[in-house]
């Protein structure tokens, strides 16, 4: 299944920026480790996306101060806080998502592989195809099957749609990865809505796939699941590590327990702490993600 | 309110009989009075229903009476016969609405279209207000200033009457009915939708077009239904536009018969058999209407069953 190194299920959908990339000297072994555990993960990763001094605003409100905060390669890093913290808000400027909303702006600088996503090296189109993002409620496209929607991104590829084999495979893939081909496999030719909740959060999760992104972002991915479901979801977040960098945002401290590797804790926009998921939950170095975690407020 | 709510939880035991038979009957009555008028309410409800449909049902059972004995094939072959010969048609005519209401659709549909989604994208830019108020403002023209307007830009400088500029008057009044409903319609597209094709890596106009266009697309077809349906009716921007024609003509440089310009024509005839023939046409005109709306619904129905709204 993992026709490249850096476990591309799909086609590239821009080869030239995967080469620029490749060359980035800030990601040096990034491609050429394929499988590695998950002490020489956290030992040696390196950084695949890295904000320096983010802030977001929606017209006066500042949403997210400052943020300094350094995304590894291969590592599942959860975002939790109360509501209304930024950290949705927050996950969106990674991917340019915020942008689209009126009045809604963005200033410091967010790197991935090295290269600037708000500078003029990558427009919000490209960034959006590298970095995939699946939404708190399942969004698939009620015009389209099952299959259409998987494919869905892949029809806007640079140099067109691929060929109709080339797409039922990465279809198929993706769909696998996503752990919902067993049930969908007989009723590709669907409508997307016939599923129910879970299944078309996981479907939402293979159209994303199905792009090949280095990072997913998961905007509380399991809010509106039932426990069944968000079990799969949560086995899914950790079987996409190994092929790529997930960034999950989750206001349920158990699921940033179970799935991450590293949390980050936000309280009214700004980052307080930031630390691998074990040491966090057991020693929290800030009195207020203490206070958070054992569930003194929030 | 207040009167009913505290006897119930009261036990029966502790109050005097006849106190508490006194308080059942009270409340009996009042049970009974809500019954009568929910009745009577629902009855209204039904009564005005009726009396919504009614006229449609009037007009439909009397065009049967009055046309349907004339709507025979000839009717769709025959070219008008002259007064007193038997086996005329309104083959031109017939014609004359389908190629009008192609040109109307044609200019209409895309303006109209393109139009309701600038104004759903941007809701409350300046220019999107002032587009829609002076789209509410084209919907309240009467259609015949919309003749004269289509008569001024197209038939004067042209020096005749030509079905270029009937459909053309025509079209224009599709414009706000369609663009208003494009508008409404697009705004029941959730906004989650938008953002899921964005993160895609979608393009803000093909995010429009294949998702949001597409996903709104039975409802647009709805809107563009009632528009082409209002049109194929109007008499009054055709009077001096396209004009009407006894002749056969399908050219867009020359004046076009038209379903109800023949109706006009032939019902205030004195003849007795052109009354006849205007109930007839009439009668066809609402049936080509009902044909172009199942056919288009038919066309844009979902593939996965009844359509998403």
């Amino acid at each position: 299944m993992h026709s490249t190194p850096n476990g591309m299920i799909g086609v590239s959908v821009e080869p030239e920026l995967r080469s620029r990339t490749m060359s980035t000297p800030a990601t040096p072994q990034v491609h050429v480790t394929a499988h590695t555990t998950t002490t020489e993960r956290t030992s040696n990763a390196a950084p695949c996306l890295v904000t320096d001094k983010l802030n977001a605003y929606f017209g006066a409100q500042h949403a997210v101060k400052e943020v300094d905060l350094t995304f590894f390669d291969r590592q599942v890093t959860a975002i939790i806080g109360p509501s209304g913290c930024g950290k949705s808000t927050f996950l969106r400027c990674l991917n340019r998502m915020h942008e689209t909303v009126a009045g809604a702006r963005v200033d410091g600088r967010v790197l991935f592989d090295g290269l600037s996503v708000y500078g003029g090296e990558m427009n919000a189109i490209t960034v959006r195809r590298h970095i995939g993002m699946v939404f708190q409620r399942p969004t698939p496209f009620p015009t389209m099957s099952i299959r259409d929607n998987v494919a869905a991104g892949l029809r806007i590829a640079d140099g067109g749609m691929p060929s109709r084999r080339k797409v039922d495979e990465i279809v198929e893939q993706a769909l696998k990865k996503a752990a919902l081909w067993d049930e969908a496999k007989d009723r590709l030719g669907a409508s997307a809505v016939a599923l129910s909740g879970g299944q078309q959060q996981r479907l939402c999760i293979a159209r994303a796939l199905a792009m090949s992104p280095r990072v997913i972002l998961l905007d509380e991915p399991t809010a509106s699941l039932d426990p069944l479901s968000t079990q799969k979801v949560e086995e899914l977040v950790y079987e996409l590590k190994s092929d790529m960098t997930v960034i999950i945002v989750t206001h349920n401290m158990q699921q940033a327990a179970r799935v991450s590797d590293r949390t980050a804790f936000m309280l009214t926009g700004e980052l307080v702490e930031v630390a691998a998921t074990n040491a966090m939950f057991t020693t929290p170095k800030d009195q207020r993600t203490e206070a958070y975690i054992t569930g003194r407020f929030g | 309110m207040t009167a009913m709510s505290p006897t119930p939880n009261v036990p029966h035991s502790s109050i005097p009989t006849p106190i508490a038979n006194r308080r059942a009957t009270a409340r009996q009555g009042r049970l009974r009075r809500r019954r009568v008028m929910n009745g009577f309410m629902i009855g209204m409800t039904y009564l005005v229903a009726v009396l919504a449909s009614l006229p449609l049902v009037f007009i439909l059972w009397h065009l049967l009476k009055a046309g349907a004995g004339f709507v025979t094939p000839s009717f769709f072959t025959n070219m008008p016969k002259p007064v007193g010969e038997t086996g005329g048609g309104m083959a031109n005519a017939i014609v004359g609405t389908l190629v009008l209401v192609g040109i109307a659709s044609l200019v209409g549909l895309p303006i109209g279209i393109g139009a309701g989604l600038y104004l759903a994208d941007k809701r409350g830019a300046p220019l999107a207000t002032a587009v829609r108020f002076l789209s509410d403002v084209l919907n309240g023209l009467p259609s015949i200033v919309m003749g004269i307007f289509a008569w001024q830009l197209l038939v004067r400088p042209i020096g005749h009457f030509s079905a270029l500029s009937g459909g053309v008057a025509l079209g224009v009044m599709m414009i706000p009915l369609v663009t208003r409903t494009t508008e409404e319609m697009i705004r029941l597209v959730p906004n989650s939708l938008r953002e899921a094709a964005l993160a895609l890596g979608y393009q803000r106009w093909r995010t429009s077009l294949t998702i949001i266009l597409r996903t709104a697309l039975p409802g647009i077809v709805t809107g563009a239904l009632v528009a082409v349906a209002r049109v194929a009716g109007e008499t009054a921007p055709l009077l001096f536009t396209a004009f009407g024609n006894q002749f056969w003509s399908t050219s867009l440089r020359e004046p076009i018969a038209a379903l109800p310009l023949q109706i006009f024509t032939y019902a205030i005839s004195p003849y007795d058999d052109w009354h006849a023939q205007a109930w007839a046409g009439a009668l066809v005109l609402i049936t080509i209407v009902l044909v172009i709306s199942l056919a288009a619904r038919f066309a844009t129905r979902s593939r996965f069953g009844p359509a998403v709204d």
